[in-house]
Formats: C-alpha cells, sequence, structure tokens
C-alpha cells in the first residue's frame, strides 16, 4: 500500500510541477527549445509583462521546438486561430523561412505579426590572429580566391547567417556565390569556436553571440551589420562605413493568430509598447547586447511583407531557392 | 591556493541552510525524473525551470537547485536501467546491458548501490577536474574541427562491433537501422528536408528520447501482451541490501578509468555524456577482453558506463562555462537558465563572476554528497517501487512515457512515432536484434554526418583533409584498432584460456 502511495505522490509530483503554470491566462509560445532567442523573447517579455502590470497574470511560455519554427507556426495556424490569448515569440528567422518556404507552403500573411522590440545586430568575426584588418581586406581575398574563407555560423546553409556574407560580397561586386564556403554549426558560440581553431576563417553572427568573447582577446568583429554604429560598441565600424551598404538585424518581436479581433490585436500592441517603453527591458537589451529597434502595430506588418518579399528576392537572385 | 580561497567563497555562497533545503529537493527530484522513462535530465531541467522564476530565486539558489537536478537525473537514470532494463535516460542506455542481468542474478541492490558509487566517483572526480582545469581545458575545444568530430564519431562506430554479445552482423545490421533514421530531417549543409514526406514534425529528426522509449518501454509492454500479463521479464529479486564493498574496491580502476574517459567525452562539444558512457564502457570491455564477460552482469559493466556519464556530465559544463558552447542537451538548458539571469557564460565569466562559477561548484559537490547519502541507504526504497507486480508496474511505466514523451514537443506524433518505435523494438528482439546500436545510430549519425559533410566543404571534397590533423590521425589509427584488434585478440586471448582449462 505505502509502495502504490509513495508512486502516486511521485507522479502527482512531477506532474504537478509541470502543471502549476498552466492555470494562468497569457500563453507565450517559444518556437524552439529553452535557451534560444525566442526562449529569451517569451521570458523576458513576459516577465516585464507582468512586472509592468500589462498583464494581470504571469504569461506562461511554452516550448514548442520543431521545424526551425514551423511547428509552432503550424499549430497557431490550424488549431488556435482565433485564440486571442496566445502570442508567438518571432524573429528574422521566421521571416527568413516564411520567405523561402521552408514552412511546407505556409506563408506569411496566415498570422499577425505584432511587433519588434529590439534587434540583434548582425556581425561578422574573424580571429584576433587574421590577417584581415577590414571587410574590404576579406572582400578582396575573397575575389582573388573564393576557397580562401570558409565561414562559420548558427544557421543551416541558406538560413539568415550565411545570408549576411553573401548580401556583403554582392554589395562588394562578387557575383559567383556558389563558391562561398559556409558551414552551419550549432549555434553562434559554436561558431566562433571553429573560427578560433582555425577550422573557418571567419564567423557570421549576431552580437548576442559575441559579447562574452569580446573582453578576451580571441577575436576580433570586423563588421557590425547596422544603419550606424552600436551604442556600447563604438569601437565596432559598421559595414556601411566601410563602403558596403548591408543592414541585416535579427530583430525579436512577437506574432498573434490571424483570426483574432482588432482590439485584441491593438490590445497586443498596445502591450508590447509599454514593454519596449519600459526601463527594464533597456535594461533586458543592455545585458544581451540589443539594439533598440521598435516597430509596433500597423507598421511592423508592413515591414514584415517587405522583408519576406525582400529576403525572396534575395534567396532567388544568390541560388539559395529556386 | 587560489583554488582553496575560491572554493571557500563558493561555499560561502552556496552554503545556507536555504540552499541546502534546495540541493536536497533537487536531488530528490531529479533522481525521480532521471528514473522515469521518457523524461531525461534536460527536459526534466526545462520543465523545472519556471518553477525558479514563480518562486523568485535569485541568481545562487536557482543554480543550486538546477544543478542538483541535473546531477540527480544523472543518477537517477541507471534505477530504471537495472531494474527494468528501460534506461530512464540516454546516458544510462550502456547501464542496461550490465546492470539488468544483475539485477536478474539477484544482486538488483548490489547493482544499485555499486552505480550510485561509480556515479559518485564520475561526479565527484568531474568536478574537481572543472574547478582545476576548467580555463585550461577550454582551449581543448579549439582543436576539435570537423576533421577531428568525424574521426572522434568514427572511433565510437568502430568499437560498435564488438558489442554485441553473440551475432556482429546483427550488431552491425541494427546500427544501420539508427543511421538510416538518423538522417530523417533537415540537412543542416543545404537546409533540404529530407525523408520528412512533407511532414513538419519530422523537420528536426527523430528525438533519441522517443526512440529509446518506444524500442525499451512501449516493446515491453508488447511482449507483456503476447504473454497475456503472465511471466513478464520485467520483475526482479529483492536480496538483502547493504553495501557490496567487495565489488566496490574490484572496480576501483574501472571507476577512475571511466571518469576519465566520460571526463574528455563531456569536454567536446556536443558529444555530451551518451558519448562518455558508451566510450567508458566499450574501453573498458577491450582492457577486460573476453574474459571480463561483459554483458553477462558483472559489476566493471555496470560500474563504467556509470562513472562515464556522470563525468561527461561534469566535463559537459567546461566547454559551457567558458566557451557558452554547451556540452550536452542538458548543459543547453542550463545555458538557457543562466542566459535569463542575465550571466553570459564565455571567457570572462570566471574573472567577471567569480561568485557564480564558484557558486556553482561548491553546489555539485554539496549535490554529489547528498546524492550519495540519498542513493545508498534509500535504494531499497527504488526497489521496492518497482517490486510491485508486472501488472500494476507495466501501465504505470507507460503512462509515464506517455506523459514524458508528451512534455517534449507537445505534439501527439511523437506519441504515435514511439508506439511505432515500440513494433519495431519488438520485431527486432523477436529476430534476436539487439536495439542498443539502434539508439547509438540515431544519436551519432546525425552529428557524423553533419561533421563529415562539413570538413568536405570546407576542404572542397578532399578525402585527406580527414587525415590532416595529429589528432585526427591518431583517433583513427584508434577507430582502426578497436575495428581490427579483437578479431585478433580473441584468438590469442582464447588460448592461455585453453591451456587453463
Amino acid at each position: 500500500m505505502t509502495n502504490r502511495l509513495f508512486k502516486a505522490l511521485m507522479t502527482s509530483a512531477v506532474l504537478g510541477l509541470s502543471a502549476t503554470t498552466a492555470i494562468s491566462a497569457a500563453e507565450c509560445i517559444a518556437p524552439a527549445n529553452p535557451g534560444g532567442g525566442w526562449d529569451f523573447t517569451c521570458r523576458q517579455i513576459g516577465k516585464i509583462m507582468y512586472d509592468i502590470k500589462a498583464v494581470d497574470k504571469p504569461v506562461q511560455v511554452t516550448n514548442m521546438p520543431g521545424a526551425g519554427g514551423g511547428l509552432a507556426y503550424n499549430h497557431v495556424v490550424s488549431e488556435r486561430s482565433d485564440d486571442g490569448d496566445l502570442i508567438v515569440a518571432a524573429s528574422s528567422a521566421t521571416t527568413t523561412r516564411l520567405a523561402q518556404n521552408a514552412y511546407a507552403g505556409m506563408t506569411a500573411d496566415q498570422v499577425r505579426f505584432v511587433g519588434a522590440i529590439g534587434a540583434d545586430p548582425g556581425v561578422i568575426v574573424v580571429a584576433a590572429d587574421s590577417p584581415f584588418q577590414t571587410l574590404g581586406d576579406m572582400v578582396e581575398a575573397i575575389k582573388a580566391d573564393p576557397g580562401s574563407v570558409a565561414f562559420a555560423g548558427g544557421s543551416a546553409v541558406g538560413g539568415f547567417d550565411h545570408l549576411k556574407p553573401l548580401m556583403i560580397l554582392k554589395e562588394g561586386g562578387f557575383t559567383d556565390i556558389t563558391k562561398v564556403k559556409y558551414i552551419g554549426v550549432d549555434g553562434g558560440a559554436d561558431a566562433i569556436t571553429q573560427t578560433v581553431g582555425g577550422f573557418t576563417q571567419a564567423m557570421t553572427g549576431d552580437m548576442s553571440e559575441v559579447v562574452s568573447f569580446l573582453s578576451n582577446g580571441d577575436i576580433r568583429v570586423i563588421a557590425v551589420l547596422t544603419e550606424e554604429r552600436v551604442p556600447g560598441f563604438d569601437d565596432i565600424p559598421t559595414a556601411k562605413e566601410q563602403g558596403f551598404d548591408v543592414v541585416a538585424v535579427n530583430w525579436r518581436g512577437l506574432y498573434v493568430p490571424k483570426d483574432i479581433s482588432d482590439e485584441k490585436f491593438d490590445e497586443w500592441a498596445g502591450k508590447l509598447q509599454q514593454v519596449a517603453d519600459s526601463p527594464e527591458w533597456a535594461q533586458a537589451m543592455t545585458d544581451n547586447g540589443l539594439a533598440p529597434f521598435t516597430k509596433v502595430g500597423g507598421d511592423f506588418q508592413a515591414y514584415v511583407d517587405g522583408l519576406v518579399s525582400d529576403i525572396n528576392a534575395m534567396s532567388k537572385e544568390l541560388g539559395v531557392i529556386q | 591556493m587560489d583554488i582553496l580561497s575560491n572554493l571557500a567563497l563558493g561555499f560561502g555562497v552556496a552554503l545556507s541552510p536555504f540552499t541546502l533545503f534546495l540541493a536536497v529537493c533537487g536531488c530528490f527530484l531529479g533522481t525521480i525524473i532521471g528514473a522515469l522513462p521518457g523524461l531525461g535530465p534536460s527536459n526534466g531541467v526545462a520543465i523545472l525551470i519556471p518553477i525558479t522564476f514563480t518562486l523568485g530565486l535569485d541568481a545562487t539558489s536557482a543554480l543550486v537547485l538546477m544543478t542538483s537536478v541535473y546531477y540527480g537525473a544523472m543518477y537517477g537514470g541507471r534505477i530504471s536501467s537495472i531494474l527494468l532494463n528501460i534506461p530512464g535516460d540516454e546516458p544510462a542506455l550502456m547501464t542496461t546491458l550490465d546492470g539488468y542481468p544483475m539485477a536478474k542474478q539477484g544482486r538488483a541492490g548490489d547493482a544499485l548501490v555499486l552505480s550510485g558509487v561509480a556515479s559518485f566517483v564520475g561526479a565527484f572526480l568531474a568536478t574537481i577536474g572543472l574547478m582545476l582545469l576548467a580555463p585550461s581545458l577550454a582551449r581543448v575545444a579549439f582543436l576539435f574541427g570537423p576533421a577531428e568530430y568525424f574521426a572522434l564519431y568514427l572511433l565510437a562506430f568502430c568499437t560498435l562491433g564488438g558489442m554485441a554479445s553473440n551475432n556482429q552482423a546483427k550488431a552491425a545490421l541494427a546500427a544501420c537501422i539508427g543511421l538510416g533514421i538518423a538522417t530523417i530531417g533537415v540537412d543542416s549543409s543545404s537546409g533540404l528536408p529530407r525523408l520528412t514526406g512533407g511532414n513538419l514534425h519530422l523537420y528536426d529528426g527523430v528525438d533519441f528520447l522517443v526512440a529509446i522509449v518506444g524500442l525499451f518501454a512501449i516493446a515491453e509492454v508488447f511482449f507483456f501482451i503476447e504473454s497475456h500479463g503472465k511471466g513478464s521479464s520485467i520483475g526482479v529479486k529483492l536480496d538483502k541490501v547493504r553495501v557490496p564493498w567487495a565489488d566496490i574496491w574490484e572496480t576501483k580502476w574501472t571507476m577512475l578509468r571511466s571518469s576519465g574517459v566520460g571526463f574528455v567525452a563531456g569536454i567536446l562539444p556536443g558529444a555530451g555524456a551518451s558519448l562518455g558512457s558508451f566510450m567508458a564502457y566499450m574501453t573498458e570491455k577491450s582492457i577486460a577482453g573476453e574474459k571480463g564477460g561483459f554483458g553477462t552482469g558483472v559489476p566493471k559493466g555496470v560500474a563504467a558506463p556509470e562513472a562515464g556519464n556522470n563525468a561527461a556530465a561534469g566535463g559537459a559544463l567546461v566547454p559551457m562555462l567558458t566557451l557558452g558552447v554547451p556540452g550536452s542537451g542538458t548543459t543547453a538548458v542550463l545555458l538557457a537558465l543562466l542566459m535569463t539571469l542575465n550571466i553570459t557564460p564565455g571567457p570572462t565569466l570566471f574573472t567577471d563572476r567569480p561568485e557564480v562559477v564558484w557558486g556553482l561548484i561548491a553546489s555539485l559537490l554539496i549535490a554529489n554528497i547528498v546524492l550519495l547519502l540519498m542513493n545508498v541507504p534509500m535504494v531499497k526504497v527504488f526497489v521496492k517501487i518497482l517490486m510491485v507486480p508486472a501488472w500494476i508496474l507495466l501501465p504505470g511505466v507507460t503512462m509515464i512515457s506517455f506523459v514524458g514523451i508528451y512534455s517534449l514537443s507537445g505534439s501527439y506524433f511523437d506519441l504515435l512515432m514511439m508506439v511505432g518505435f515500440g513494433a519495431l523494438g519488438y520485431i527486432l528482439r523477436k529476430l534476436d536484434i539487439p536495439t542498443v546500436p539502434v539508439i547509438l545510430g540515431i544519436l551519432l549519425g546525425g552529428n557524423m554526418e553533419d561533421a563529415l559533410r562539413r570538413a568536405m566543404t570546407l576542404s572542397d571534397g578532399d578525402a585527406m583533409y580527414l587525415f590532416s590533423s595529429p589528432i585526427a590521425i591518431g583517433l583513427w589509427i584508434a577507430a582502426i584498432a578497436g575495428f581490427v584488434a579483437p578479431m585478433f585478440l580473441r584468438n590469442i586471448l582464447k588460448k592461455p584460456q585453453a591451456v587453463t582449462d
């Protein structure tokens, strides 16, 4: 008897733990495992919304990894399309995959994009002892011998990290982009490891992925892909000032199901704006190497639509998709 | 004595009644999570992360709780491996090979105590290693590029041949099935989905936990149904639980060697605890040779994988803390926790936030001692739970498996796939094909392929690139030796045996 009682207690302890957060009203789906950018978006935005009383109960975070966000997208489109209490973390990766038709035929107009409140600037990084001092040096070297420079990045071939150096090279007048070597590894830190180890010559990724390596002296950031230099990292030159007009940031934001009411949509947009304006979010951005980037509501939907068609056109041009 | 003063700082942070209480809770929960099939350390830790936020714990307390759960799960995984022949999580896979036969011989208590001690030795040495060597060991990750990783995985596969107890061809077949399953999903070198049939659920490939629970737990249920609920292979005899001092003493070198092997495997990003326990087991098996009787329930076969996987768990913290590169699935989740606590791991963490690092190390040491105390005297409790009749136990295990797997991605597709793996496991066992190589194929196949494809991209398809560094060449030699040596050694080893007989 005690055995069974004990077993029941064990089971209920485990089940109970997973259920404790299920009572809250709003839910944020992070379409990845804990630890990535999407998980960060849900947890930080959810926490700040509750802390500044934009929502009256803690936001429950659900991790729904799979197919680079595709599973969660499919779930929202087909099963939760009128759930007004649901928000989903999104980023440039979401739009890149939609643009490259990597969500099994689903399109960007099947959900509504609420807004972005922060962006992770794209960076090009080399090892400290690399001969490349500027972006120009690197582009010239690739022009001379395309096989001499290999890039490592955290996304798969054709993903956003891969597109960044290709955009720069295109801007620099190099067109034979299929010759450019790129390996997709497990995340930005791994890509840095491969670059510092000398297996690849450069790393392409986001600012947040390199912050912790900067003070160590193992790497040099030769370009940041923003309009202006990033506050706090003022000694890192932009690609633009080096003559390559490329801006590539990984925005962090949210989408909601398509069939919710306009009032509900505006309500979420308002809450997101409140988070964007809060000192807590400002602090979270500084701590994580994010640059300010706020586009909320109708503006943002237009921005996303433009982005999807741009990336689609670029991917075709670059030969990443047919 | 920098380390001692640092450690004192760490204990100062970690040693308060409240954090001790958290460590005990974490260890207990972790052991249960590890023991339940389908709930491994990584999803166990992931499920508990929201709790730390709800409780409003500060960074140190949250870390103590999570690392206790992590180490606890590494300890707990062995319990269902030994008692049910169902691995509680993927690193505990190798423990089934000798642990379950040992339990069937009526030595379940011995196996549990011995594996508990081995876990302690592995984890303790790894924590010491982490403490002394972390900053310098971080550089090891820089030496491993695609060619070296490929050779490392190849080494793991080459030793597979010696794993099947009676029929090598069947083991090879099983490994091929695993490798085949590993090719499902988005190919990271081209970004295109393979063998997914357009199904989004298959884009990330097949999760090992789904495969493990299906092949072991669900297949067991099918066998149980076939026998009309009578005479299941599940259920072990309970003897008097005492500390098997002789076995512990006899396996002392095994534990030390396995801790070393596991720690090194853990340090390499991506390889993780499963490779650690596998390598430790295979090393000991080849050292013991044919006479060692590995696979029949020998103490060394229980001690090796447990010391190995717990040491790997500690080793995996090295690249996570020093480079921000997680060495295993669970450390990826811990990394997430650190980042949400606004601590960014990286090369400067040891100097910038010593209280976090040393608090963590101190809490690991505390967790370890709590776990040893908890696991040795409490073994009886765990044995008794699993002593309940199979007709009560199996449905319970099945239910927990379903809940555990559903918690992975919250999709019913994983459940269907798990049942499919159950059917596969049933067929394989009917054909007497071992299921462990299938899992290893799924576990390592994808990484091995990625490493090869990356190497080929970097070298423009030049195969000689695979032999381009001393480390790679060394691993290749070890792999070839591991594959060929057993064939020759068998002859040499058998002769003296015949003489003495």
